[in-house]
């Protein structure tokens, strides 16, 4: 089933990590093997935010293989080195946990090169590269992924979020959502439904040398625009193609830098539910996430067969 | 039980079919006053009135309430904060006021015989599904599948309505004020929809049967969905159903669009003339 939410401040920043924690508990009825937050926060003027994992999280229920936490620090090592050998600085680095690190880095080379040369280095993967994107994903639900991350007073313009029912692919967090659009900083994507034509579009995209991490069909959607803005395309006309070129029956937020957007198959089989207000948008797969952080009495509507929408931060 | 013997029904020929083995169909007969109520229904007074406050309660604890308070003989009940909670109000057999002061989630009010009921605010998915009779009235706006199989009552909604409104609808009628989304009477079978706005693609596709008016634009037509001509008892429907709507807008009631079943599904012709009766 899956639940999806997103909230945009026009004009100012607010907590929105605390508030998509909100609005993500409150869906968690729709999906409780994990849980993904793109905060898109104040960010680090000229530098990059990278967001990476070096192993899985293994619980009770998933599907990843236990290592030993030792291996960690080594791929750490690894990843410092190829950072370093690309010409990157990093300024700041973090462990958030023993697989997942934080790091704040300057770069003015290629992204996709920086990118490619990270992940070469075992079981390494880059959750999100972007000036203000920051993207957290793990096993459980949201209260215990914001926890974990420190997440609730997490200070931005927007974000989005995702609840996973895990249905077509393992329970682990490469195939939770959201997804990073490789390599384009800054954008995310996450999804609730099912695309029926993931084979032949993972192939083509494939074959102009886009790359998959996970086989979970959500991906597709971000890979599908990251190879559409690559061409040149804005982001709300990548969302409109999108429509034509994915078969399915799919609802799915999309974020940039500056920028929110949704979009709904022509059948309208998945849900969204929206609030719009002239300092804020507020969407959700239920409205009783939007009530979670506007309690008093709102109105709202469902989008309609076939809508793109995008609003500006 | 009313028996089926020498009923109206039978006269009708609608039970002409060799019905084989056991069957457990109870046949309405207006003369039997029992049959108006459940067995166990509540005898309750719509003077004595009483309030829930949703805001920390789980949703199958406020049916329960619900159903504890009827029991006490009230007959208005007034829902406070329900925050969109999913499933309110489900599975009334009695005639009640039920008064939803905000908003609903998926499936409020669904499965219901004879209440009536005001929700100020706007509802989710599924509003009112199954409902038998009744009366539901919804200030605000509706998501997708409103109404979906209903069998009777009226069901307004004075704002628009998503996707699949009235699927597989077999009775009663669903009143918009606003637009309606895509497939729109989606395998309905029998009664009426009323949409006032505008309406999505795939209007009436698969119809069976069944009458939707359209006061607004219709982006397409769905498979077997035809347009009939406005008639004066048509008109006349209308204005008295949109009295009963509390929908004061001004309509031009002869200049909507009228569409019914074609009835030329390969599925519906090649149906026996008995079979047919029982898809509608």
């Amino acid at each position: 089933m899956c639940g999806i939410a997103g909230i945009i401040h026009r004009g100012n920043s607010n907590n929105v990590g605390g508030e998509m924690q909100k609005m993500l508990q409150s869906l968690k009825h729709r999906g409780p093997d994990s849980t993904g937050y793109a905060l898109y926060g104040e960010g680090e003027s000229n530098n990059y935010i990278l967001r990476y994992k070096v192993g899985e999280n293994v619980k009770e229920g998933t599907t990843a293989v236990k290592e030993d936490p030792s291996v960690y620090a080594a791929r750490r090592k690894e990843v410092d080195k190829k950072i370093n050998e690309v010409g990157a600085t990093i300024h700041d680095d973090e462990k958030i946990t023993d697989y997942s690190f934080r790091y704040v880095i300057s770069y003015d080379g290629d992204l996709l090169d920086l990118a490619k040369k990270i992940e070469s280095v075992e079981e390494t993967e880059i959750q999100s590269l972007g000036k203000s994107l920051e993207l957290i994903k793990d096993i459980g639900d949201a209260s215990v992924v914001a926890d974990q991350y420190s997440l609730n007073q997490f200070s931005g313009t927007h974000g989005i979020g995702h609840t996973r029912m895990a249905t077509e692919s393992g329970v682990d967090i490469r195939s939770a959502h959201p997804y990073w659009a490789y390599p384009f900083s800054d954008v995310s994507v996450v999804h609730n439904g099912q695309l029926t034509n993931y084979w032949n579009n993972r192939r083509a995209l494939e074959a102009k040398g886009m790359r998959f991490l996970s086989s979970c069909d959500s991906e597709l959607i971000a890979v599908y625009l990251a190879d559409k803005i690559r061409e040149g395309m804005d982001l709300e006309e990548a969302m409109k193609g999108s429509l034509e070129h994915l078969d399915g029956v799919f609802t799915y937020l999309v974020a940039t830098k500056d920028k929110l957007g949704m979009a709904k198959d022509t059948m309208a089989a998945k849900p969204m539910v929206l609030y719009e207000s002239d300092d804020l948008v507020a969407l959700a797969s239920e409205e009783v996430a939007i009530r979670s952080v506007m309690p008093t009495e709102i109105d709202t509507y469902d989008p309609y067969e076939g809508e793109v929408k995008v609003w500006q931060a | 039980m009313a028996s089926i013997k020498g009923h109206k029904s039978t006269e009708m020929g609608l039970h002409e079919e060799v019905l084989t083995g056991r069957t457990q169909q109870v046949f309405f007969n207006p003369e039997e006053s029992e049959n108006f109520f459940y067995h166990d229904a509540y005898d309750v007074d719509f003077n004595k009135r009483t309030e829930i406050d949703a805001k920390d309660i789980e949703c199958l604890d406020i049916n329960r309430k619900i159903k504890e308070l009827m029991s006490q003989g009230y007959g208005t009940i007034v829902i406070k904060n329900p925050g969109s909670k999913h499933s309110i109000g489900v599975g009334i057999l009695n005639k009640l006021n039920l008064i939803v002061e905000g908003s609903l989630g998926y499936f409020g009010i669904g499965s219901v015989d004879g209440p009536n009921v005001r929700i100020s605010g706007r509802v989710g998915w599924s509003c009112a599904e199954n409902m038998m009779a009744g009366k539901v009235v919804v200030e605000k706006n509706a998501g997708s599948c409103f109404g979906a199989a209903i069998r009777g009552g009226d069901l307004i909604c004075k704002g628009s309505v998503g996707a699949r409104s009235g699927i597989d609808m077999k009775g009663g009628t669903i009143i918009v004020g606003g637009d309606a989304g895509a497939f729109t009477g989606f395998m309905m079978q029998r009664g009426r929809i009323v949409i006032l706005g505008d309406v999505g693609p795939n209007l009436a596709d698969s119809l069976y049967d069944g009458t939707i008016f359209v006061g607004g634009n219709i982006k397409s037509l769905g498979a077997d969905a035809v347009e009939a001509e406005m008639t004066d008892l048509d008109v006349d429907w209308l204005k008295r159903k949109l009295k009963v709507a509390e929908i004061d807008k001004k309509v031009d009631f002869k200049k909507m669009t009228k569409i019914v079943s074609g009835k030329k599904l390969w599925n519906y012709d090649n149906l026996e003339p008995t079979e047919r009766k029982g898809a509608i």
